[in-house]
């Protein structure tokens, strides 16, 4: 069946200020909608169940990405291509303009917003995994105030988050201290652009004197939403990087991963890719150690 | 709810437009159907094939996935807007030349994906328009011949600085 769009309602109060007022009214009563890649989609398809949205496109205070000498912040508004495009956030955290590269095609990616696809929460949402091993941090707002929480505590289940129902993403806060990290991203799908993961592995570590001293993995498409893989990374950690440690961090991987079978892939497949991503990253890390 | 439809004021293709519709319309059936601009095409309405591809405030989008409300106030260029005054745009006439469209519906989408990446990169390279072409979906597979039809305009508008280069050598 085809969506009707008579039976939805959409508004755009043109501010933010004015978003946080209707959704403060009448909580949980608005859907946001920014670049509509998700909802117009479910729109086509008659499957949007959402009786009344809230426009987000075109607020300028949501579209930004602000360098400070500490931190990057990407407003939730920020489409990737923003992010592609943006120098200093490609230099220093190029993982993240990286996955935004894999997010559809260019007529997708100028409309696909960073808050879009975290709010969404799909488990193989793009750039989540990026944020996760950059230790970003999440500012939600509404007309109460606002606040921030690690990105890794954003999630709360397939699908869901821990915002309240009139709360609103506004930025994402990205540390400066990623540059020197050996850093590592890859996506494994049936084509280059436009698929769906059906696995994705991010990583940064640092290591001093070969042995592991910072280290962060984070997974798309192995729990029911993006992870961390603490354990895996615990496994690394303060240790040298040699045979144990990858053949400890290979049984953490697998110990902890739960992946599941879908129309994208099987939770065998999804296991074993992630494993070998894992050693892919960690050869190459221990290839740096013997250049140093 | 009629009475509580905004106007919605947009240009297409420099002419200013309103109308009158739920705002939560696709701006793909507003073109078609309100504006009778029929160029651009529904494929999959999921933003996956680009058939209906057109450009707002300079970005390329799926119209499929434009809540008309969301272009308020911005400038859209259709493939009806590529000709001016009967003269084909120089990527139409590569097309015809180089056989780059066989069924068509593919062709005002992938026209305007094409038209985005010439004006952000005139001379682009095989990888690059490959990229800028991966939202654009061709069921008649002719991608070789969209690639090379690309190609001959970049080449056919002003020469690159490679161009140049060999001119200088020659």
């Amino acid at each position: 069946m085809r969506g009707n769009p008579e039976a939805h309602q959409l508004v755009a109060p043109g501010s933010l200020g004015g978003v946080l007022e209707l959704m403060a009214r009448e909580p949980g009563e608005w859907t946001p909608i920014a670049g509509g890649t998700e909802l117009m989609v479910a729109f086509s398809a008659g499957r949007l169940t959402a009786p009344r949205l809230v426009s987000l496109w075109g607020i300028s205070e949501l579209r930004f990405i602000q360098v400070t000498p500490e931190t990057i912040a990407i407003g939730a508004g920020a489409t990737f291509l923003d992010m592609r495009r943006h120098k200093v956030l490609s230099d220093e955290l190029p993982l993240i303009a990286r996955a935004s590269g894999w997010i559809g095609s260019v007529a997708n990616q100028s409309r696909a917003t960073l808050g879009g696809n975290l709010v969404n929460g799909s488990p193989a949402a793009d750039s989540s995994p990026a944020l996760l091993v950059y230790d970003a941090e999440v500012e939600l707002i509404s007309v109460r105030g606002r606040r921030r929480i690690p990105y890794a505590a954003f999630h709360s289940g397939y699908k869901s988050n821990i915002m309240a129902a009139d709360e609103l993403l506004f930025a994402v806060h990205l540390p400066r201290r990623f540059a020197a990290h050996r850093q590592y991203l890859r996506k494994v799908g049936t084509r280059r652009a436009m698929a769906i993961s059906k696995v994705a592995l991010a990583a940064t570590a640092r290591l001093e004197n070969a042995v592991v001293r910072e280290i962060r993995v984070a997974a798309a498409s192995l729990a029911p939403f993006p992870v961390r893989l603490v354990k895996t990374e615990a496994a690394l950690l303060d240790r040298p990087l040699g045979r144990e440690s990858l053949l400890a961090a290979r049984a953490a991987l697998l110990d902890e991963a739960r992946p599941i079978d879908d129309i994208r892939s099987t939770a065998d497949y999804r296991r074993q890719v992630a494993v070998n991503l894992l050693e892919e990253f960690l050869l190459e890390l221990r290839r740096e150690r013997v250049r140093q | 709810m009629n009475a509580t439809w905004p106007a919605i004021h947009f240009t297409v293709n420099g002419a200013s437009c309103s109308v009158t519709v739920p705002p939560m319309k696709r701006l793909l059936d507003v073109l078609r159907e309100d504006l009778h601009l029929t160029g651009s095409k529904e494929g999959c309405g999921e933003g996956e094939c680009g058939s209906c591809s057109v450009r707002m405030n300079g970005e390329l989008v799926n119209s499929c996935l434009v809540p008309v409300l969301q272009a308020e106030g911005t400038q859209i260029e259709t493939v009806e807007g590529l000709a001016v005054d009967g003269e084909l745009h120089p990527l139409q006439v590569a097309f015809l030349e180089h056989g780059g469209a066989q069924c068509g519906i593919c062709t005002p989408g992938v026209l305007m994906a094409a038209t985005q990446l010439l004006a952000h990169n005139p001379h682009p390279e095989l990888p690059e328009i490959r990229e800028a072409l991966a939202g654009n979906l061709c069921r008649c597979t002719g991608f070789m011949r969209i690639f090379a039809s690309i190609q001959a305009a970049a080449a056919a508008a002003a020469p690159s600085a490679k161009g140049e280069h060999h001119a200088r050598q020659s």
